[in-house]
């Protein structure tokens, strides 16, 4: 039996299913009372479940502290941000102490904490509000770093990322929230450390992960109409990455396009191609795209170009192809995830 | 009252003794990991653990020796961790600054400043959450206080009526840099914190048992009625910030404060208290710690090197 939900719902049904499972189980964030419920994924859960969601006071790197304890007292813990940046001011907490908790305890304590973080995107939302940090946190030993692009990965890795006894800092990207998908109606869990082959081809390799995962899936149907075979791969583990799976298509392929959600310096995409050129030398072709390595200016009149979207893809593939485009693309800009959209975030 | 000043003292002396015995065999370059030494300090210590009960939590920072020993945190594990063996607290991979042990409810100690001060409020909610009426004992000093997460975690604990005592040891330097480059002379650690709703004391001493008499009916008050306080005490490290020599020779510190400090030592007041000079009595209390800290230092010595292989199972749990 089937269903078709919104990935926000998802998570909201990955939450009360854990929330109604777990006795020692505490969701905090700031908004996570709020009425509309950190985009519909807490809404009333507060109170359904009364002495296990809390709202919290304005002070990030407190309560990521606070909630520290809380793991260490064998609660199992979900932070939220309702942005990616907000976190920052609990770094000191994520990367000196949660991080490494398992590890200077010499394995005699571990911490179960989700930290949830949101990435904007559009709608003038500027440079504090638009940023894809992942590499960040991926570059941290001691986390498990998640970014599912669809609703089925949003719950099954939402209850495994709860149900797992290390730290999982879970990316969701705001534009993603209301994206609809299908999903058993039965409770699932999925693999946090596995790549998903979206589609097989043998003629090109495309990897991506969180929303740029539904613009490499654009652009690819326009690559179909020229007969071109890509390979599709959503990462959906940013740590550890699923080289293997890579591995395995580009030896097919020869090629390799990574479409990277966050900036490519230092990025997510750098991590590949060295995994890829470490393992196999310089036989494949990589190449990267992704977000402009510049802070992302609000007004939509110079937003234009700053992400790596379908027709920026579509273009990409076929240079590394070499194929002299016959198609024309048509594509106007736009800084709303669907038409209906009517702001603000 | 006189057996009770007598034990507390003992424990003070030993805290003493341990440290002076960690300083003096740092040269061996066997102790390779940053220290921060306890003596002066150790009143405080002694004075409060002797409220708590074994199931009351304990979080501390960098200096944390007198804390954890106070706690009833094991000896010979503490030097094992200072040696970097795997039959140290941490397996040897945390070192001075990361002393833990659950079995007394030592429950960390981390270098940042502040950061263990949120810890430990979380640690204090996760016992209220489940209707436990264990106190959770903070301690950092008074640099902790300038950061944001000291304000954040007061102010957490206050909203939920946490049981915890927060304990300022105020030596008045974060590493060498004075207080008053640090502070203005009005700010009021106390009101700030009462404004915060939580009730605070001074105490412009760390005289072993005014501390004693005072932190006991504070604890009382944290058990009974379910509210945060805090408790602002002035003390003095003798040694370095980090290591263990003095350091009087830079002059950061003004030698009529030194002074004044070390005529103020607790350790001597209260052994002239309680013992006449040559005492035979005293001359075999020490060489009873004396053999315990041999002994301790012998099972660090003992221990073997933390293994390579297990380390690459502590990133991530499996």
């Amino acid at each position: 039996m089937k269903k078709i939900i919104s990935y926000g719902r998802s998570i909201y049904e990955a939450l009360d299913y854990c929330l109604n499972k777990e006795k020692k189980i505490i969701l905090m964030g700031l908004g996570v009372n709020d009425p509309k419920g950190v985009f519909n994924t807490t809404t009333n859960l507060f109170k359904k479940y009364k002495n296990k969601v809390f709202d919290m006071p304005v002070a990030e790197n407190g309560f990521t502290g606070i909630g520290l304890g809380l793991a260490i007292m064998k609660y199992k813990v979900v932070i939220t941000h309702q942005r990616v940046e907000f976190s920052l001011l609990s770094f000191e907490q994520i990367v000196n102490q949660i991080a490494k908790w398992f590890f200077m305890s010499s394995g005699k304590v571990n911490v179960p904490i989700v930290i949830r973080l949101i990435i904007g995107k559009g709608w003038g939302q500027g440079p504090q509000h638009s940023q894809s940090l992942e590499s960040i946190f991926a570059h941290i030993p001691g986390l498990k770093v998640v970014a599912p692009s669809n609703a089925f990965d949003a719950k099954g890795m939402m209850i495994s990322a709860i149900q797992d006894p290390n730290p999982v800092i879970f990316f969701e990207h705001r534009w993603l929230h209301e994206i609809k998908g299908v999903i058993p109606k039965k409770i699932f869990k999925s693999n946090l450390n596995k790549a998903n082959i979206i589609k097989k081809g043998n003629d090109i390799t495309i990897v991506s992960y969180s929303y740029s995962v539904i613009e490499m899936i654009k652009a690819n149907k326009f690559l179909e109409k020229l007969k071109i075979k890509a390979e599709l791969i959503d990462l959906r583990s940013l740590k550890p990455i699923d080289i293997k799976t890579i591995l395995k298509s580009v030896k097919k392929t020869k090629k390799i396009l990574v479409v990277d959600n966050g900036m490519t310096t230092c990025g997510i995409s750098a991590e590949i191609i060295s995994l890829i050129v470490e393992n196999l030398g310089k036989k494949i072709v990589c190449k990267r795209i992704g977000v402009k390595n510049s802070p992302i200016p609000s007004s939509r009149f110079v937003a234009e170009g700053f992400y790596p979207e379908h027709d920026i893809i579509f273009k990409e593939v076929l240079k590394i192809l070499k194929i002299k485009n016959k198609l024309k693309l048509k594509k106007l800009f736009t800084d709303v995830p669907d038409k209906q959209f009517r702001g603000p975030f | 009252m006189k057996k009770n000043i007598l034990k507390l003292f003992k424990k003070m002396l030993r805290i003493r003794m341990i440290e002076e015995r960690i300083s003096s065999n740092y040269k061996l370059q066997m102790m390779r990991c940053p220290v921060h030494l306890s003596i002066g300090q150790e009143s405080i210590a002694v004075a409060i653990c002797e409220n708590l009960k074994d199931q009351d939590l304990l979080v501390t920072a960098h200096r944390s020796h007198a804390h954890y020993l106070g706690k009833g945190g094991n000896l010979k594990k503490m030097i094992a961790e200072l040696h970097g063996k795997e039959n140290g607290v941490a397996g040897g991979l945390g070192g001075s600054m990361h002393l833990l042990d659950l079995k007394k409810n030592i429950m960390a100690a981390v270098p940042i400043v502040g950061s263990t001060i949120a810890i430990g409020v979380g640690l204090a909610w996760a016992n209220k959450l489940q209707g436990k009426k264990d106190i959770t004992v903070i301690f950092f000093g008074d640099g902790a206080t300038e950061e944001g997460i000291f304000l954040e975690s007061l102010d957490f604990a206050s909203l939920h009526n946490l049981r915890i005592l927060f304990v300022c040891e105020d030596n008045k330097f974060s590493v060498n840099t004075p207080i008053n480059q640090r502070q203005n002379p009005k700010r009021n650690l106390c009101k700030l914190s009462e404004g915060i709703g939580i009730k605070s004391y001074k105490l412009k001493d760390h005289d072993l048992m005014k501390v004693f008499l005072k932190s006991k009916k504070i604890i009382n008050y944290i058990k009974n009625v379910s509210r945060p306080s805090l408790l602002d005490i002035d003390t003095y490290r003798y040694l370095e910030h980090c290591g263990p020599n003095s350091d009087d020779y830079l002059n950061y510190r003004n030698p009529k404060e030194v002074k004044k400090w070390k005529k103020n030592c607790q350790i001597e007041k209260y052994q002239n208290l309680l013992f006449k000079q040559k005492s035979t009595k005293l001359n075999d209390i020490k060489k009873s710690i004396n053999k315990e800290i041999d002994n301790a230092f012998k099972y660090a010595y003992a221990g073997k090197k933390p293994k390579k292989i297990i380390l690459e199972n502590l990133i991530i749990k499996k």
